[in-house]
């Protein structure tokens, strides 16, 4: 149980009245690393967040002493790890404000969230000739899938376009809608420009026209309080991995009057009742959706990550992100030849930008010389990237830990690079 | 790791800013485009053989610094070359830039040898190789090229490399 104390001991930075991005620091062992000598300027936290040592612990703690397989057996360690699956899945219900456990479904990740509605509601509900409405800004994950399932039946996609600015035309959103509008697919938060969507007021705008919205939250979950019963959205997809959780691990939420009538996506273990030759019957909901030995651990993980934001207060980290992202744009905005790609008025902490000059693939390889971890090229977004007619990108992309001294460093970076390729 | 400076030399910096034989080719006998949808690095390379003999080459596109330099200082190398000589070159830069050439042993590189770094960037090689990859394509006449596809030429094996 010593792991147990030492977890239980540990002191929280909840205690702290203020925000502390240097206290918060300390509970994440990677960013003590040093890259080529550099300390490690880690902004690349759009594409995957780090882990803080309360979650690695959880995870030993898991794998030591508690892990067995889930929902079968009556042994004591199954009983525990199914107990703390369901915990975890309890957490995640109350980080989004779900109203029910059952509409919490563990997945991959983002990727396979989408995918299960698009079997498992796309299939069925969405017939030749029906349209989907998706915007410029999705990541690639919430227009391949429904482009396969275009390709099988015959529906049509729509796409809301976005302005200069990066954000969407809601006028042109507002009439995309006709009678054959089946389902509307919107990224919360974009990937590639940081642009918050109005989510809100596209779902009431859908609701209006009986029309289902999917949200792909995977960026904004990180970075904002989000509460799927004040979006009133029908699905929210995100993932563990960009929550200082493990990779392989994400959730679907989806209303449950939905899911129930959905088609399972997955077949296997867990999803049924009862399996014969003759007849299988599924199993109720959210198991119907998780077929197979599910990532146990970092399920637990994540369910130990959202705790650990939960302590901060998501109100708190988007404050502190706010400050990140305003510094940096008010440097960007001031260099010569730099060009900030999305300037949103209401932006999550990510910041696009092309510098005249220099390819963005040059720009991170020597920003990485110092130290600087940012993501160059197309984000997994190439509409976006062709709607602003630039071929790639480089990306910073902030976190609660990231510091305004390492949002210097990386305008110093810039700069520095300016004077090699000048 | 020190090889990211030893990669951005003066040599690379300078034809990225100016580079060689850029542009179109009119009566081009031989032409193919380079992609790599990876990061949209996008070349052309366009040749006139007389012979077998490379008489006029150039290329153009939009790639990063890595890859400019690259096909900027492979133009220079193969112009007045014969087909089987730059058929040589293509190989050795290949093996050189995945780390396989020893540099050590004669080889043909000579100034080539500054993208010998590359070969410690995983990342960057490609950038590095897309222009010669798109040259052996010009060679064999085909129209497209890509660093990704499996069925495409482009990836098919070139010598021992």
């Amino acid at each position: 149980m010593s792991a147990v104390l030492a977890e239980l001991t540990r002191p929280l930075v909840t205690d702290l009245a203020a925000f502390d991005a240097e206290r918060v620091r300390a509970d994440f062992p990677i960013l003590q690393l040093k890259i080529d000598g550099k300390p490690l300027v880690y902004l690349d936290n759009a594409a995957s967040s780090q882990m803080p040592q309360q979650v690695i612990d959880r995870l030993v703690r898991y794998q030591t002493s508690e892990h067995a397989n889930i929902h079968r057996a009556v042994h004591t360690l199954s009983e525990i790890a199914t107990a703390e699956y369901e915990a975890a899945r309890a957490k995640l219900q109350r980080f989004i404000n779900a109203p029910d456990e059952r509409e919490v479904i563990f997945t991959s990740g983002t990727t396979e969230a989408i995918n299960l509605v698009m079997h498992g509601y796309g299939r069925k509900f969405i017939k030749a000739g029906d349209e989907i409405i998706l915007t410029t800004l999705e990541h690639h994950s919430n227009i391949v899938p429904w482009q396969m399932l275009a390709e099988e039946t015959g529906a049509k996609i729509r796409v809301v376009p976005v302005d200069d600015a990066g954000e969407l035309m809601m006028d042109d959103y507002e009439n995309l809608f006709n009678e054959r509008t089946k389902l509307v697919g919107v990224t919360h938060v974009s990937n590639a420009l940081g642009s918050v969507n109005p989510v809100k007021q596209m779902i009431a705008v859908a609701h209006a026209h009986g029309v289902r919205v999917l949200v792909d939250g995977a960026q904004a979950v990180p970075h904002l309080p989000v509460d799927v019963q004040d979006l009133d959205c029908d699905f929210y997809a995100f993932s563990g991995h960009k929550l200082c959780g493990p990779t392989g691990i994400g959730v679907l939420y989806g209303k449950a009057a939905l899911l129930e009538k959905m088609q399972p996506f997955k077949g296997g273990g867990d999803m049924i009742l009862s399996v014969s030759f003759e007849k299988t019957i599924y199993n109720t909901i959210p198991y119907k959706f998780e077929a197979g030995t599910p990532p146990i651990a970092a399920a637990i993980g994540l369910g130990a990550a959202v705790d650990y934001l939960s302590r901060i207060g998501m109100a708190a980290i988007a404050a502190h992100e706010h400050e990140l992202l305003s510094h940096a744009t008010a440097q960007m905005m001031e260099m010569p030849g730099v060009r900030i790609i999305g300037t949103a008025r209401n932006k999550a902490a990510v910041l696009s930008f092309t510098v005249d000059g220099v390819h963005p693939h040059d720009l991170g390889t020597l920003l990485n010389q110092e130290g600087i971890a940012v993501r160059t090229g197309h984000h997994c977004a190439q509409p976006v990237m062709a709607r602003f007619k630039v071929p790639a990108t480089t990306r910073a992309s902030f976190a609660f830990y990231n510091t305004l001294a390492e949002v210097d460093a990386l305008i110093v970076g810039i700069r520095n690079v300016q004077k090699v390729f000048a | 790791m020190a090889n990211y400076k030893a990669l951005y030399q003066e040599v690379i910096l300078d034809h990225n800013r100016k580079p060689r034989n850029y542009g179109k080719l009119e009566q081009a006998s031989h032409q193919a485009e380079g992609h790599n949808p990876l990061c949209g690095d996008h070349i052309s390379v366009a040749l006139k053989l007389e012979g077998e003999r490379v008489n006029c080459i150039a290329f153009q596109g939009e790639s990063c610094a890595i890859c400019k330099a690259s096909a900027s200082m492979m133009t220079a190398a193969v112009k007045g070359k014969s087909r089987a000589d730059a058929e040589i070159l293509i190989q050795e830069f290949l093996a050189m830039a995945t780390g396989k050439l020893d540099l050590e042993s004669p080889n043909h590189m000579g100034r080539l040898s500054v993208f010998a770094g590359v070969r410690d960037l995983p990342t960057r090689v490609k950038c590095a190789i897309l222009p010669w990859h798109t040259l052996h394509a010009a060679f064999n006449s085909v129209a497209s090229a890509s660093t990704e596809s499996e069925r495409d030429p482009m990836n098919a094996p070139i010598g021992d490399a």
